[in-house]
């Protein structure tokens, strides 16, 4: 069980997917301007990771080798089709801004990343709470980059003015305003990281 | 006996330049321009720049001593960002923007990088463009010179842009910065005194400036009228941040390049990437724009510009 625990866990800050492992940032910069979409895409992305890692895990000793990612990408863009048409049955609006990069998660690097390193090699249970910290640590990453991006960007979070007479940073809610926030962050990480260690 | 005689490596001369030295002067070479913002802005000028070098300096300072590297405060580069960077702005921005810019230009522009000599932006530059990106109502409000009650005006770059006709600007009000702009661009006399000293001193050479000013004159001489070789190149000279641009930010040590034949590319690519985007881009003005792009470029340019060793292949 502690094992499970630590492999739950490390998706969270030891490994976390955006900050260390680098992986996933062409969502995370595009999706990051307001923390409602954070929130949206997190949600979806930690679903597919969760559904691709048990699927993956329980079949990994039938698929052959050499054609191993065509059938990794069929079981994630199962899991992104149920993600996208439930989003776009049960919240249209969060579907409309979102846009593109839902079914884009099918080529998302966290999600093919986790299936090729760790899914394939481990059982069920330890996948199921690799893919879920995973997925949680890549939601947390999403909220806490789009949360700094919306409050300057836009002097709000959640829709909600929290400072008045604040004169928003646009630049903040432009791609080079993710660039900027998510190469702090990065370094910001890798400093905790040294002090660590 | 033996320690008396130290043997190094050449070179053997000593000349009695610095770092700080070479900064202050360019600091004080930047004084006239500031004087003549003043006289035609107002003291409003002079406030933006103080609180832009003030900030700047401090920000230096703070985030030394937070890293504990040597303290580059005294050697004058913060101030001269500051002043650069307050140079780029209209005078009558609220005095919070010059000081957000600032610090942005010093801590993202040039301490992330790992402080002096590595920046691989102009941190003034990187400082103007993140104000203009952010806050585009206050970098493109001015004023019309020598008038208290803050009238706003266009520059003759965005008027050319929008399409009006150029009434009464005269070349001779274009030299002396009678006209709307920033703070420190429109007075291309005191600029040019300020320029005039660092050739004298030899700390800019002839490459860049006069690459870059020759370069968008004769592109804007051939493609800028309504028909080929027709451009008003005196007027694309005179206007605009181009002189400031040209002498003062286009020669930064740090993020030019280092050979001669380099700075040659360096300046005409400037002047290229000016003139087409003052002819068919979206802003009025690209003079920021281009130095910033063409100091993306400047590691290239240094490793195909190489001087060869002598007496190798």
């Amino acid at each position: 069980m502690k094992n499970l625990i630590k492999e739950f866990t490390k998706g969270i800050i030891k490994e976390n997917p955006t900050f260390v492992l680098a992986l996933g940032l062409c969502p995370t910069l595009a999706v990051s301007v307001s923390v409602a979409n954070a929130i949206g895409m997190g949600i979806a992305a930690t679903f597919v990771l969760l559904g691709s890692s048990i699927i993956i895990s329980l079949v990994r000793d039938f698929i052959p080798d050499r054609i191993r990612i065509p059938c990794y990408i069929v079981i994630i863009a199962t899991f992104v089709t149920i993600a996208e048409l439930c989003m776009k049955a049960y919240s249209p609006a969060l579907d409309r801004s979102l846009g593109i990069y839902v079914p884009l998660i099918v080529v998302n690097c966290i999600v093919l990343g986790r299936a090729e390193a760790y899914a394939c090699k481990n059982n069920l249970s330890r996948s199921f709470f690799d893919g879920l910290g995973m997925g949680v640590g890549f939601t947390l990453a999403l909220i806490l980059i789009s949360a700094i991006r919306e409050f300057l960007g836009s002097g709000q979070l959640l829709g909600h003015t929290l400072v008045k007479g604040f004169e928003p940073v646009f630049v903040f809610g432009m791609p080079s305003g993710a660039l900027l926030v998510i190469g702090l962050l990065l370094g910001l990480f890798n400093l905790l990281k040294e002090k660590r260690t | 006996m033996i320690n008396n005689l130290i043997v190094s490596g050449s070179p053997h001369i000593h000349k009695p330049e610095s770092v700080a030295r070479i900064m202050w002067t360019v600091v004080i070479s930047l004084i006239p321009a500031l004087i003549a913002g003043v006289i035609i802005f107002g003291a409003n000028a002079l406030w933006v720049t103080l609180a832009a070098v003030t900030a700047a300096v401090l920000t230096e300072l703070i985030l030394g001593l937070c890293t504990r590297k040597k303290v580059t405060v005294f050697d004058g580069t913060a101030v001269i960002t500051g002043i650069l960077l307050a140079f780029n702005l209209p005078s009558e921005v609220p005095l919070w923007l010059p000081i957000v810019g600032a610090v942005f230009s010093i801590a993202i522009g040039k301490a992330v990088f790992g402080g002096l000599g590595q920046n691989i932006f102009n941190p003034a530059l990187v400082g103007r463009v993140f104000l203009m990106a952010s806050w585009p109502k206050y970098m493109t409000t001015f004023t019309l010179p020598f008038n208290l009650d803050a009238v706003t005006s266009a520059t003759p770059l965005a008027a050319l842009k929008e399409g009006k006709v150029l009434e009464h600007i005269s070349y001779l009000d274009l030299f002396l910065g009678k006209h709307g702009g920033c703070l420190g661009e429109v007075c291309i006399l005191a600029l040019l005194l300020g320029a005039a000293l660092l050739f004298i001193k030899r700390y800019i050479s002839w490459h860049i400036p006069f690459t870059y000013i020759l370069t968008t004159g004769v592109f804007v001489y051939i493609f800028g009228g309504d028909k080929l070789f027709s451009g008003d190149w005196l007027f694309h000279i005179l206007s605009g941040g181009l002189i400031l641009g040209a002498f003062f930010m286009a020669t930064d040590y740090v993020a030019t390049p280092l050979t001669a034949r380099g700075q040659l590319i360096f300046g005409v690519g400037c002047g290229l990437l000016t003139a087409v985007i003052r002819l068919w881009g979206g802003y009025p003005e690209g003079v920021s724009y281009a130095i910033l792009m063409m100091n993306a470029t400047t590691p290239f340019i240094d490793r195909y510009t190489k001087v060869r060793i002598y007496g190798t292949r």
